[in-house]
């Protein structure tokens, strides 16, 4: 790998690093010529992107599409109250140059799509993979194994982590070890099951040192094993994953383009059969049409905000509780961004009710067409 | 025999709300069924999960993928876990 001159100052920033034997003066070049693709700025991609930065890799390239919102404020440490409402890249790129300037940031402001994947990560030398769906995770996945770039991967979920390298030359990949994603909606997202907000930062300084540990050619890798992080009971674990000579990605290789998928905690794009926007609700209201609005989100998020009429009845308890939603009236369910609410409207089609609709893109929607008021979270 | 069935927190809330059953069982197959007998609801969430073509969960023994010895017919002995790994995505 190539390597690059460390100026004056950068040794006296990296001093510690140089110390080391396993890094160098040497090591610390090489990190300089370094390239990382951090995709996601949020949980996990914070810590990555921070430690990075600090450790001195010289070329960092992020993607993100979204913008900074307060709810992520709690665990996404790139970020700041003042950044509310900025792009992720706007503010990341400030922190991260303001942490340390000898660092270049290359911006991808866009969604990781079959179509610019590829392009996109051509170049790097570690791919650290901070997603927070499945449709992408597959997809870094099968990009890297595709290009050979090793992915430095890490997930959480409430009090839960996992973290491996996949994609290096001669181990597995993510397929080896979940050949497929999950249906739509099996899986929550962290918007809707939660996540300790410390979680990401454990999970993601995992990520960051084995990037740093490929891109130096030191220590063992967590190549063909997964750690399993449990924060209550603070439990490490390491599994074994063998390359899977079945694997579609890496195995037999019959992936050998990109896809996008539509899985996981994505709430469906295309309108449904029972889902009905957030502006036709609002004119049946108006129109005095009688409906039965019924919120299938949790206590804690209906004390957050709610649409005026509604009745709350969490999705846990909806097929317990089935006497509380009248069979003669017209049903509308909403949950925060229209996910919770799709299963909800299925569960109480199979349940026999003929008069059921889903509100497309849930509270957030309605807060952002229809009532400006409620707040976002 | 007592063998450990650690569930992810995803399907936990399906089991009783407990992550971790201690059940009697001589196969991996038969250590699960002893948990899917008592929650019916994580039994068919189990089934879903491990539909072929549809696997977004991994059993584990101990610390290797039961996949690459017999899968759900692996023997297990006194003091064995066994690990229902989930994919899980959030970032």
């Amino acid at each position: 790998m190539a390597t690059a001159t460390l100026s004056q100052a950068e040794l006296v920033r990296y001093s510690r690093h140089i110390i080391l034997p396993e890094v160098g003066l040497g090591g610390q070049q090489r990190l300089k010529a370094s390239r990382v693709l951090v995709v996601g700025c949020g949980g996990l991609g914070s810590p990555v992107a921070l430690y990075l930065a600090a450790a001195g890799v010289g070329h960092l390239g992020l993607v993100d599409f979204d913008e900074v919102d307060a709810s992520n404020l709690q665990r996404q440490i790139l970020h700041s109250t003042s950044a509310i409402g900025r792009s992720k890249l706007d503010s990341a790129e400030a922190r991260l140059l303001n942490l340390n300037p000898y660092v270049k940031v290359e911006r991808y402001d866009t969604r990781l799509v079959a179509a610019n994947a590829l392009e996109i990560i051509t170049g790097y030398d570690v791919v650290v993979d901070g997603t927070d769906n499945f449709s992408t995770r597959y997809l870094v996945n099968d990009a890297c194994v595709i290009l050979g770039v090793p992915n430095a991967y890490g997930s959480i979920y409430r009090f839960e982590g996992q973290a491996s390298v996949f994609a290096t030359k001669d181990g597995p990949c993510y397929r080896c070890l979940f050949r497929q994603p999950p249906p739509a909606g099996a899986v929550p997202n962290c918007a809707e099951g939660g996540v300790l907000g410390v979680l990401p930062g454990l999970v993601g300084t995992i990520q960051a040192t084995e990037a740093i540990k490929l891109l130096l050619g030191i220590g063992r890798p967590l190549i063909g094993e997964l750690l399993l992080v449990d924060a209550l009971e603070m439990e490490f674990r390491r599994l074994k994953v063998r390359k899977d000579p079945e694997c579609p990605a890496c195995g037999t290789r019959e992936i050998r383009e990109l896809t996008d998928l539509d899985v996981g905690c994505v709430v469906p794009e295309a309108p449904r059969e029972r889902d009905i926007s957030v502006l036709e609700l609002a004119g049946r209201r108006r129109a005095g049409r009688d409906l039965f609005l019924l919120d299938v989100r949790e206590p804690h998020e209906w004390a957050i905000g709610r649409i005026e009429g509604a009745e709350l009845l969490p999705l846990g308890e909806l097929i317990r509780s089935l006497d509380r939603v009248p069979r003669d009236r017209d049903v509308v369910v909403y949950c925060k961004g229209g996910a919770r609410s799709a299963q909800a409207a299925d569960l109480l089609a199979q349940a026999g009710y003929s008069r059921v609709e889903n509100l497309l893109g849930g509270i957030l929607a309605w807060g952002a067409e229809i009532d400006p008021s409620l707040p976002r979270y | 025999m007592a063998i450990t069935v650690n569930i992810p927190t995803l399907l936990a809330r399906h089991a009783g709300g407990q992550r971790r059953h201690v059940v009697a069982g001589t196969t991996v197959r038969e250590a699960i069924e002893r948990v899917t007998r008592d929650y019916p609801e994580f039994g068919k969430r189990f089934v879903e999960a491990t539909l072929p073509g549809n696997e977004f969960v991994t059993i584990y023994l101990n610390d290797e993928d039961a996949r690459f010895s017999e899968g759900l017919d692996t023997p297990v002995t006194a003091g064995d876990e066994i690990s229902i790994v989930s994919a899980i995505a959030g970032g």
